[in-house]
């Protein structure tokens, strides 16, 4: 204990002694650690406040999407969900408390909206009465539109705020008219504010009544929807997702060993989905940073073989004044370690100051948010970089015969 | 009863293998040298004095025969051990100094005492003390570049006398200083003997040579002579 305390003091006094050499040395741990811990504290700061997003998603919801592999794809042979499968879930899957159609508007004219002389583009959405309570969303002034406003396909919406901002309409916009396509809309509603997510604003949709969205974008097209579905009870989650499934399977005509043709997805799956692309991130970047901490730690060894070399006599002098191969060991160990660390240390203030300025620059982007096992981590990899690294020189400067050593010019 | 002798050398052999030629640099050396003895060992280049002082100073091993340190057999020790040993039974001066040209003086006296254990402020205490001995109390922050080459080698020697040495060895103390501060180093050197430390030196400088009670003439690896002397006064 007294010896490696005693190391570690002279490691810290030979790093001061050549200060400008230590800091290029230990450039390369430095510049990993910070690029490391910058990327993750964006990444982390994102994922901490996506997840907190989809918290509120609500658990027990599923979402039903058609899916068309690739290959099918190049075929033009499309997979689509229609009424009639939604119909036969309704009918013949129980547990479910609330399920509503989905339909997208295609990209394009039918996104436009216009107010006045203000011209905007907006997701215009087509939803069933339901969607309000499977997706906890309520307006925030209005109404939302009623089973009787669907089925009579009134040309009624309710919108998100920007929206509004984007048209410039007054303050009290319920019951004005707008354009969305080419067809005249009254708005009865406005939806609660959501926020941004990733800078995106979340507020900047127009949602229609399911029928009324079918005959904008012509019913007698065969469109593509989505299903979102609420499950009564927690529990059995599993068990509907997987009748739900082989209710499509049979509607759709598959056959034994078919791939399914659409995916059934629970609001937990989203953010284990969007957590792989977060770790990916974070592996991607841990990678990069494992080369160039390599690189540092090479370029550590190098200027240690140096110092080891130039430092032959004083090497020799401390063993003619009593010090073991251990000891010489230990000092020129130290010193990597010290090097390695001390850049690690450097490295995550950096980074983080990195992560931070970032995140603050980029306007609707999370603060960032450094976990502790990133911070361990690239210590922990540190240290490991500068002992692999340390120990070959540390043996070469132990291993000199005194005698040579202090014949050495 | 007769004190024990620090040192005992019986037939001590060190031979240098180069190629198919083996070079004895030591022939078959035996000798005692007593407590509080003042000791030259003289000769001319390659006699085998450099070898001599790496072997007392357990710098080196011996081939063949017995090397006693204090009755303790240096043949079987193991390299900390002689490490434990230079540190504890020999304070080495060397003719270039050898100093730890980054660290001060206080710095410089502190290390040996760094392989024992003791603490911090305790070396510091002990370092001002042996550099004020040599008359150095007032350099303790000073480097080695920032000193004369007398002052340098009272550092040396302060750093020599810090662990109390059974031996102190001193290589050419002289050799690298003008002739009037070798005069001051050897009253120095002259004062410790004095004081009751054993002192070997090894010298080809016949005035060096002079201080000493005793001279052992080494030539190609063999005591030739080994007389004792009135010393002259520095």
């Amino acid at each position: 204990m007294f010896a490696l305390f005693e190391s570690f003091r002279s490691a810290l006094e030979s790093i001061r002694a050549h200060g400008f050499r230590s800091l290029l040395t230990s450039l390369g741990i430095i510049i990993g650690v910070t690029s490391v811990i910058a990327v993750v504290s964006i990444v982390q700061g994102l994922s901490y406040t996506i997840n907190a997003q989809f918290a509120g998603l609500g658990g027990n919801s599923l979402t039903i999407r058609s899916y068309t592999p690739f290959k099918k794809q190049l075929q033009g042979r499309l997979a689509k969900l229609r009424d009639s499968d939604m119909a036969a879930i309704e009918r013949r899957v129980d547990g479910i408390s609330h399920i509503t159609p989905v339909l997208f508007t295609q990209t394009g004219s039918q996104g436009a909206i216009s107010y006045r002389s203000q011209t905007s583009f907006s997701r215009v959405i087509g939803i069933g009465p339901s969607y309000l309570d499977v997706n906890s969303v309520y307006p925030q002034e209005g109404r939302f539109f009623t089973a009787d406003d669907d089925a009579r396909r009134r040309l009624v919406c309710t919108v998100g705020v920007d929206v509004i901002e984007e048209l410039e309409m007054p303050d009290n916009s319920v019951g004005e008219y707008f354009r969305v396509g080419n067809e005249w809309c009254k708005i009865v509603g406005v939806m609660e504010k959501r926020g941004e997510l990733l800078g995106f604003s979340q507020d900047n949709f127009v949602l229609l009544p399911y029928g009324t969205a079918k005959r904008i974008m012509g019913a007698s097209r065969d469109l593509d929807i989505q299903i979102q579905l609420l499950v009564d009870d927690m529990n059995r989650q599993d068990e509907v997702k997987e009748r739900v499934r082989r209710v499509l399977r049979q509607e759709h005509g598959l056959r034994p060993g078919e791939p399914d043709d659409f995916k059934v997805q629970t609001a937990e799956q989203l953010t284990e989905s969007f957590n792989t692309v977060i770790n990916m991130v974070t592996a991607v970047s841990a990678g990069i940073v494992g080369i160039s901490l390599l690189v540092g730690g090479i370029g550590i060894m190098n200027i240690m073989l140096v110092s080891v070399t130039e430092r032959t006599r004083e090497i020799g002098i401390l063993k003619a004044l009593g010090a073991t191969r251990q000891d010489i060991l230990l000092q020129f160990l130290i010193e990597a370690l010290a090097l390695t660390m001390i850049g690690g240390l450097v490295g995550v203030a950096i980074g983080y100051g990195v992560g931070a300025m970032v995140a603050a620059m980029l306007p609707g982007f999370p603060a960032a948010h450094v976990p502790l096992w990133a911070v361990m981590l690239s210590f922990g990899f540190c240290a490991a970089v500068g002992i692999i690294f340390g120990i070959v020189p540390a043996a070469k400067a132990a291993q000199l015969n005194p005698i040579d050593a202090l014949r050495y010019e | 009863m007769k004190e024990a002798p620090v040192i005992q050398l019986q037939d001590v052999y060190r031979t240098y293998e180069m190629g198919d030629q083996v070079l004895h640099a030591l022939g078959g050396v035996s000798l005692e040298i007593s407590r509080n003895e003042y000791v030259a060992i003289v000769g001319a280049s390659g006699s085998g004095k450099s070898t001599m002082m790496n072997i007392i100073g357990c710098l080196d091993r011996i081939t063949r025969g017995d090397y006693l340190l204090n009755g303790i057999n240096v043949g079987d020790m193991s390299e900390a051990e002689l490490a434990r040993a230079r540190n504890r039974e020999i304070g080495f001066v060397f003719q270039s100094f050898n100093l730890l040209s980054r660290a001060s003086a206080l710095k410089n006296v502190m290390q040996p005492l760094v392989y024992r254990g003791i603490p911090r402020s305790e070396r510091k205490r002990l370092a001002s003390e042996a550099l004020a001995r040599v008359g150095l109390g007032d350099r303790l922050d000073s480097r080695p570049n920032q000193m004369s080459g007398g002052q340098r080698q009272r550092v040396a020697i302060a750093r020599a006398l810090i662990g109390t040495p059974a031996i102190l060895l001193a290589d050419e103390p002289t050799g690298n200083l003008d002739s009037k501060t070798s005069q001051e180093i050897m009253a120095l050197i002259d004062e410790l003997h004095e004081q009751g430390q054993t002192i070997i030196m090894v010298t080809h400088e016949p005035d060096i040579a002079a201080h000493c009670e005793r001279v052992i003439h080494l030539t190609d690896g063999r005591v030739e002579s080994d007389r004792r002397q009135r010393t002259v006064a520095a």
